[in-house]
């Protein structure tokens, strides 16, 4: 079962829709922010496994997948400094709060 | 005294069991984040989630980017997050509502995308080798630092641009706090 690449497969799809219901139905910004995690960390146990079973992209994988980890800490920077700043405005870190821009 | 390939006296192999429990860690953490009413025990479940795909990342023969995770996720956007929480969280924020009103409809749209997923992956035959290989340390870094030395450098400098970007978000500013003064 560890030595089949779709066990691999199918645990980062299982996970990335766990991500995905996560950011569509938490109502907490920070809540989102995680699932947004998850979801990166989803595509990236994708890259690794297919680097560990194919020849052709071995090294490659896991140089991307490096650089994938750097954008995400990146994102997850400008994600929280965001919520933070529009938390400081409205006193809220639920999103459904956040309707100045409705009317 | 050197321990065999599989558990003894049966047929089942050391890395099928490895793999199946941190998989099972995996899912089952992740699902906690998601639904858990408290967000600190989202965010320690998060941690968890973390540290068991670093532990897939070993399974599969890759040490490096197993210790990238547990470095930058475990070390460093972890406790962003739970400093993010601690500074936006309320006392009445757990006993409130936890998702929105469109939840049964996320659950749905997940559950489809995890089953064509699936599907796909099932009904597709990769053209890959049938088992995994161990990634040299010292054949990642010759790469990183010859072909993608271009990329290297770009994801730095977009690193420092996302630090001073959040800084520049997150502080106040001196004129606003002087309006604010009666």
């Amino acid at each position: 079962m560890s030595n089949s690449l779709d066990s691999y497969l199918i645990l980062s799809g299982l996970l990335f829709a766990v991500g995905t219901f996560g950011f569509l139905a938490r109502r907490n910004a920070i809540s989102m922010l995680m699932s947004i995690e998850l979801m990166l960390n989803a595509v990236n146990l994708t890259i690794i496994a297919f680097g560990a079973f194919e020849p052709a992209l071995h090294t490659q994988a896991s140089v991307i997948a490096l650089l994938v980890i750097a954008v995400a800490a990146a994102e997850a920077t400008v994600g929280l400094a965001i919520v933070m700043a529009i938390y400081r405005n409205r006193k809220t870190p639920l999103v459904d709060e956040y309707d100045a821009m409705k009317e | 005294m050197p321990i065999g390939d599989t558990l003894p006296f049966t047929a089942i192999r050391w890395d099928d069991i490895l793999f199946v429990a941190l998989a099972v860690t995996v899912l089952g953490s992740a699902l906690l984040v998601v639904t858990m009413r408290d967000i600190i025990r989202c965010g320690l479940a998060m941690i968890l989630c973390f540290a068991s795909l670093a532990g897939i990342y070993v399974v599969l023969g890759n040490p490096l980017v197993a210790a990238a995770q547990v470095l930058v996720y475990i070390g460093a956007i972890s406790v962003l997050v739970l400093f993010a929480i601690m500074l936006t969280q309320t006392k009445n924020a757990p006993t409130r509502l936890v998702f929105q009103t469109q939840a049964v409809a996320a659950a749905v749209a997940a559950a489809t995308i995890g089953v064509v997923i699936m599907a796909t992956v099932l009904a597709t035959t990769w053209p890959a080798g049938s088992s995994r290989v161990w990634t040299s340390t010292s054949d990642i870094a010759t790469m990183l630092f010859s072909q993608y030395v271009l990329p290297f450098e770009a994801v730095s400098v977009l690193l420092t641009a996302a630090v001073v970007g959040g800084v520049l978000l997150a502080r106040r500013e001196p004129a606003a706090r002087d309006e604010d003064r009666p």
